[in-house]
């Protein structure tokens, strides 16, 4: 368990947040620029000093300004991975890789091999670091950090300043640490796509507040972060697992809540998880059994609430088991004569879940 | 060296000496105090600071008559010296090496606050989280990072100490072999009678020393920002 609360006058902003991670596990510091989440990171790093703030990685207390504890960040054992990388330009890749791996304090449970594999670095090792793409910088830096023997891993922004397909780049080897070394991860982001790609949890902050936090599933319905991430990215996050091939062989099955979806994707083994986002604006609500149609995907379920959301549509809010989110018309939910308690259908085209569905955290 | 004159050679060699035992001597000094006029604010920072540039806006001179007060034989430190380590910087290249130590020290302080308010602080914070502390910061990011400073500003003050006159003649006094720099040895050739063309000679040796010091200045600090990738 990661638990940081932090308060932090500066000028005229006032950062007064708390938060707590199960470990393993990634959290996603999510909010606009300047609600003070790098403030958060850089007090759980020790590079900045709060006026008065607690921070505990299971049993280790690293800060407590109440018993006047304050660890330096050199003996915090933790690893930052800064947006701008902050890669040592008079070392070559290889030199700020082994900078790291010199200064370990705690017993390494990555080796070097393992890291320069996990991250594809061994073509880059005798490369000066200013030669080096952006993303290519991200993933030594990202190396840099892990060799250092982290117990906790801290991302400020560090896809940020790159273009969408070399964020597109670096994603996976996020993906694979967080599943293969299951270490903690605090990462900064006002990206929603980087936080659906990785996080388990979710903290959403405010003006230097947490308005909401919580699991991802969870918090993929929070009104909130509805209202953050804008109309068009709103969507239930359900987890399911893989059932196999359908009939034809060209869609894998999916077990979500009671019943099944179809995504596109080949390729995943029997078992495994898969994150699957069902955008509200693409689910089609049915009050009756629906036949006839090209829809892959039917889930049946009970209407649990009925909220306006613009000025013309509503969100649905649908038990399947999990809960979903639909948009529909105003003039649909009428219609239809929805009310809280009535059964109906989902119904989400296999084609429109292309590019929403991610390895879920292991 | 065949072409120059045993008085020329002799000159010559001892202005390296002295510059070089110059810049050995306040190199470090100058390292220290430019990282602690750049990042530490404290109480006299402006004194320091107006101290140490005292010598830009001093008559050379003054300098001379300050060190003579100071480290002249019954100085105040002078003395001291003297009796508890045997060391005599009147009349001795020593001497000469530190006025023009203290004449050039400015520049020297100068160019490496500049190289490190260069240096990103963020690189020392990347190093200090990877567990590196203090000293091993300051050694491992800090100073390779300010080098191209420490270089331009060795570089300077040892052409500086080169060419420096009033401070070394009032401190030091003009004695051949062991005090009498190339300057110094240009002034004396000046005052006596028919010196004009060993003058013009020793005026020459300066202008090539001159040159040859920008050059490898510049072949440096270019080896350098490659080095660093800038």
């Amino acid at each position: 368990m990661l638990s940081v609360a932090a308060i932090k006058q500066r000028g005229s902003f006032r950062l007064d947040a708390a938060f707590e991670l199960p470990t393993p596990g990634v959290v996603a510091l999510f909010g606009r620029s300047g609600c003070g989440k790098s403030t958060l990171i850089d007090i759980i790093a020790g590079l900045l000093e709060p006026d008065a703030g607690r921070v505990a990685l299971d049993e280790t207390v690293l800060l407590d300004t109440q018993r006047g504890l304050d660890l330096p960040p050199e003996r915090r054992g933790v690893g930052y991975v800064f947006q701008d990388a902050r890669l040592f330009p008079h070392l070559r890749v290889a030199g700020n890789l082994r900078y790291a791996q010199k200064r370990a304090s705690a017993a390494a449970y990555v080796d070097f091999d393992t890291v320069v594999s996990l991250l594809d670095l061994a073509a880059l090792m005798d490369r000066r670091v200013h030669g080096l793409s952006g993303g290519e910088r991200q993933r030594v830096a990202l190396g840099r950090a892990l060799l250092s023997q982290p117990r906790l891993l801290l991302l400020d922004e560090p896809l940020a300043a790159l273009d969408r397909a070399r964020r597109e780049e670096v994603l996976p080897y996020l993906e694979t640490l967080r599943d293969r070394l299951a270490i903690p991860m605090v990462y900064v982001t006002h990206n929603f796509d980087e936080v659906l790609r990785l996080a388990t949890h979710i903290v959403l902050m405010q003006a230097g507040a947490v308005i909401a936090q919580g699991g991802i599933g969870e918090m993929s319905l929070d009104p909130h972060l509805r209202a953050l991430i804008g109309p068009d990215e709103v969507g239930a996050i359900v987890e399911g697992v893989v059932l196999g091939l359908d009939a034809a062989g060209n869609l894998t099955r999916l077990q979500v809540g009671r019943g099944e979806i179809h995504v596109p994707a080949r390729g995943l083994v029997v078992g495994t998880k898969l994150r699957v986002q069902l955008l509200a604006r693409d689910i089609i609500v049915s009050t009756r059994v629906p036949l006839h149609l090209s829809v892959r995907n039917s889930l049946a379920g009970v209407v649990t609430s009925i909220q306006s959301d613009e000025a013309d549509s509503d969100l649905i809010t649908l038990d399947v088991g999990s809960p979903l989110l639909a948009r529909i018309t105003k003039a649909a939910t009428r219609e239809l004569g929805l009310e809280p308690g009535m059964p109906a259908w989902a119904l989400v085209k296999s084609v429109s879940l292309r590019g929403h569905s991610f390895s879920a955290p292991t | 060296m065949t072409w120059l004159t045993p008085n020329e050679s002799e000159a010559l060699c001892l202005s390296l000496v002295v510059a070089t035992r110059s810049v050995a001597f306040s190199l470090p000094v100058a390292i220290a105090l430019a990282w602690l006029l750049t990042r530490r604010r404290f109480f006299g920072h402006t004194l320091l600071d107006a101290l140490v540039h005292l010598p830009l806006v001093l008559p050379p001179v003054v300098v001379g008559y300050l060190l003579l007060v100071v480290f002249g034989s019954r100085g105040l430190l002078g003395g001291w010296l003297a009796r508890a380590f045997g060391i005599q910087l009147v009349f001795t290249r020593n001497g000469a090496a530190l006025a023009t130590a203290v004449m050039s020290f400015p520049l020297m302080v100068r160019a490496m606050r500049i190289s490190l308010e260069n240096v990103d602080r963020g690189l020392e914070d990347a190093a200090r989280i990877l567990g590196a502390r203090a000293l091993d910061r300051f050694a491992t990011i800090t100073l390779p990072l300010m080098l191209p400073g420490i270089l331009a500003g060795a570089i300077t003050a040892f052409s500086a100490a080169l060419g420096e006159f009033g401070a070394v003649i009032t401190f030091v006094s003009n004695i051949p072999g062991e005090t009498r720099t190339l300057p110094l040895a240009l002034y004396t050739a000046l005052q006596s009678p028919g010196g004009d063309q060993a003058a013009a000679r020793l005026a020459g040796l300066s202008l090539a020393l001159g040159l040859g010091g920008l050059w490898v200045s510049e072949w440096f600090s270019r080896r350098v920002r490659r080095l660093l990738g800038r």
